[in-house]
């Protein structure tokens, strides 16, 4: 039987190439592997190589023919003495053509949606007063109380008890297997810390800060967050990546960075930031729940606040869920982790000059709670987003899309937003406290859209 | 069965610390075990071929990188292995696949981006994933899956099982900075994995010789006392004998095991390589004097197997690839739903 050699694509762009020399002949012998012709790209020159074994009974196409298309019969490969007339009639194009990606036809089945109970709104009954610290850490230990699958490991999270004390006793009540330091190499623990929930343990990742997770940030996001997606849903990666995340107080440009918005760009992860103390711990709880990638973006300056929080031995909050602080009626504003500080402080100010603002705390970034950000601006008309970060392409950008999106018909004035300035954080302490948001600034961006 | 001699290489420059010679007594040759070996190169040789077909005519798209020549390797590693071991390697991963048993129809099928394949048509040739057969991917980015193997290997020693993990890499990758931190980790927690150094001479254009100021890379785990053993990687049954030794230290609990398989591909890097950094008696000389399947085939041959029984064997291989190869063409293109799915598992 005999068999045409095609023309063959030698790069994912190649559509035609040069023929430009036969290395066989007519009546040769052609073994798997035999280089048969050279062809010349814009790029290279390339050899093709016989697939199949035979004698090449016919060249169909001569050396030093250009623009050859992909696909098309150049030889015929058959068996010694076979008629060439017996050999297939050539083929057309049998390229599959890529098809252009379809529109998407409804809301993405993932990615956007809230997790579903527990309601953010249950009433979990007495309280009491704790640190954003001993919240993360009571989180924590409830957690792997419940799953022996769940371990922390980090830099000096064990003997040194944290770096800022969040593991504080983890290491007496689980051990050196489950409590867990590691060398200062981030890239190496991180993924090795993916590879052992690719197997389905569940680590938590604390970053002594998340600057340090730059060094890691390939394996966050493209073993982490892409392998579900990339394996047809076989290979999930349940971890939390944890630590504090932006300026803390004059450690300048490198230690004070908002990772909210490299995170939350990406399909695959959640993105969590926190406020109070009840938030820490129900968030952390539920993220070290999620089957998913979550990044998790403490604040060192809330670390040692105190908030009252549900003694409840079960109190957890849903990701996904944002939280209304204050209510209010004349303006919207929306912040996530010690940005919402900053907000309640410039709603307090804004009351004494006759103005109702309701705060939005986010809790979660990604997904991003849309539907109480729209009932909340139907309300009032107006809206500012307060962030730490940079302003391009930050999180009040993608709010006041979303918001021009779902709600431009009840905006009486453009969305606008607040936030850390377009410079790298200087060291200086006059100059750092001018580079990141403060009351006033929100007050003045409010009275603006009256 | 004939005696054989042991066949593990070793460089000569000695490192007291960390280097280990293969065994002293080799053992027969097992029939079977070649024959099984035999038919498992072959297989591979004939996919890989295969697919490098199908991407002549614009049947696979994108990147494609051919395994051919280096098939003892992971053919070798995996006659040392038990169910419940790990694997996991890069983005030339179409061998270890078939390696670990994966379906070729399945694997091809990826390849063509259908419905059929592993990853549902979402991976492609360099991301496929079977849980089941113990094959953890398939990564696309070099060096990342030294670190995953590493932590797949933390893994086993969290659970207190005696499984360890093939993380296996190129020399390419070896100069990567997470591999030298996932050793010094392995070493630090005592992991059960073995580092495979895949050696084919060249990171895409570039010899080892231009990219890594270490020459036996069997001892780049010396700093950290991981044990190093270069291995004639065209011998699939000194790839098998280095394979054992290393898997038994790690399931003794011995910590990490390093692999150096001198090997070669006789491909380009990927399908778009003109291979203007070799010449082309270079590629000639280790396929026609090194080649595995070569080497498998004459020592059947010496054993007593009959030219008509290899025959069959190869015509069963053929008519498996092509079978591969018509599903693959066969099965339909994911559909368009599966764009929105497995992005998060749902809580």
């Amino acid at each position: 039987m005999s068999t045409e050699v095609l023309m063959p694509a030698l790069s994912p762009t190649m559509t035609e190439g040069k023929l430009a020399k036969w290395l066989k002949k007519v009546g040769d012998s052609v073994k798997s592997g035999d280089v048969l012709a050279e062809i010349e790209t814009d790029k290279a020159t390339m050899e093709v190589e016989a697939v199949d074994e035979g004698e090449l009974l016919k060249i169909l196409v001569p050396e030093g023919t250009d623009n050859v298309a992909v696909n098309a019969p150049i030889a015929v490969l058959g068996t010694r003495g076979e008629s060439v007339a017996a050999s297939p009639a050539p083929k057309g194009e049998a390229k599959a053509e890529p098809k252009a990606a379809p529109e998407p036809k409804a809301a993405p089945k993932s990615g956007s949606k809230p997790a579903p109970a527990p309601s953010a709104d249950k009433d979990w009954g007495p309280t009491s007063e704790i640190t954003v610290r001993e919240a993360l850490r009571d989180a924590m230990a409830a957690e792997m109380r419940r799953d022996g699958d769940v371990f922390l490991m980090g830099e000096e999270v064990a003997q040194y008890q944290g770096a800022y004390k969040i593991s504080q006793g983890l290491l007496d009540e689980f051990g050196e297997k489950r409590v867990i330091d590691t060398p200062i190499t981030e890239h190496g623990f991180t993924g090795m810390a993916v590879g052992a929930a690719m197997s389905g343990l569940k680590p938590i990742v604390e970053f002594m800060t998340f600057n340090f997770a730059m060094q890691a940030i390939d394996q966050i996001i493209n073993s982490a967050a892409k392998t579900l997606y990339m394996s047809g849903g076989q290979m999930g990666c349940p971890i939390v990546f944890r630590g504090p995340n932006g300026a803390a107080a004059r450690v300048a440009a490198q230690h004070s960075q908002c990772y909210a918005s490299w995170y939350a760009h990406c399909p695959g992860l959640k993105v969590v930031a926190p406020y109070s103390a009840a938030d820490a711990k129900g968030l952390l709880r539920a993220a070290i729940r999620d089957p998913n990638p979550v990044i998790f973006l403490e604040n060192e300056i809330l670390y040692g606040h105190k908030f009252e929080v549900p003694t409840d031995d079960d109190f957890i909050l849903p990701i996904g869920q944002a939280k209304i602080e204050r209510a209010g009626e004349d303006v919207t504003i929306i912040a996530f982790s010690l940005m919402v500080d900053v907000a309640l402080k410039a709603a307090e100010l804004l009351d004494q000059q006759g103005i109702s603002a309701e705060v939005i705390n986010l809790r979660t970034i990604r997904p991003l709670d849309i539907e109480t950000i729209v009932a909340s601006v139907k309300k009032t008309s107006r809206v500012v987003s307060v962030e730490e970060g940079w302003p391009f392409a930050g999180i009040g950008a993608e709010i006041a899309m979303q918001i021009t999106e779902h709600a431009f018909d009840w905006l009486d004035a453009p969305p606008t937003r607040v936030s850390g300035l377009d410079v790298p954080m200087p060291y200086a302490a006059n100059l750092e406290k001018l580079a990141l948001p403060q009351p006033n600034w929100v007050v003045d961006a409010v009275k603006k859209l009256f | 069965m004939a005696a054989r001699q042991a066949r593990s290489t070793t460089s000569a420059k000695a490192n007291p610390v960390a280097r280990m010679r293969p065994g002293k007594s080799a053992p027969a040759i097992d029939r079977d075990e070649l024959l099984a070996a035999y038919s498992k190169m072959l297989l591979i040789r004939r996919f890989e071929e295969k697919a490098g077909q199908l991407y002549g005519m614009g049947l696979v798209g994108g990147f494609c990188h051919l395994y051919i020549g280096q098939e003892a390797v992971v053919t070798g590693m995996q006659l040392a292995l038990e169910p419940g071991d790990q694997v996991i390697t890069s983005y030339r991963d179409h061998g270890h696949m078939i390696a670990c048993d994966m379906d070729p129809k399945g694997v091809m099928a990826e390849l063509t981006g259908r419905s059929g394949g592993y990853s549902h048509g979402k991976g492609g040739s360099m991301h496929m994933f079977s849980k089941e057969k113990g094959f953890y991917g398939g990564h696309g980015i070099v060096g990342a899956q030294v670190s995953l193997g590493t932590g797949l290997a933390f893994a086993n020693h969290y659970r207190g099982n005696d499984r360890v993990c093939l993380t296996y890499f190129g020399e390419g990758a070896s100069s990567q900075g997470q591999v030298f931190e996932s050793f010094n980790l392995a070493a630090l927690m005592k992991l059960p994995v073995i580092f495979i150094i895949e050696n084919n001479r060249y990171g895409m254009g570039t010899n080892i010789e231009r990219a890594s100021a270490s020459h036996d890379l069997s001892q780049n785990g010396a700093p950290w006392h991981i044990p190093g053993m270069q291995v004639d990687g065209m011998d699939v049954l000194a790839v098998k004998q280095a394979g054992e030794q290393a898997v038994a230290h790690c399931r003794a609990g011995k910590g990490p095991f390093l692999l150096e398989m001198k090997t070669y591909r006789y491909r380009g890097h990927s399908m778009s390589d003109p291979a203007k950094y070799r010449t082309r008696e270079e590629v000639q000389k280790m396929r026609t004097e090194h080649d595995c399947i070569d080497l498998a085939r004459k020592e059947l041959e010496a054993l007593g197997m009959t030219e008509e029984a290899l025959k069959r064997i190869d015509d069963d291989i053929k008519k498996r690839i092509q079978d591969a190869a018509d599903f693959a063409q066969a099965s339909p293109e994911p559909d368009e739903a599966e764009l929105w799915t497995d992005i998060l598992v749902e809580a």
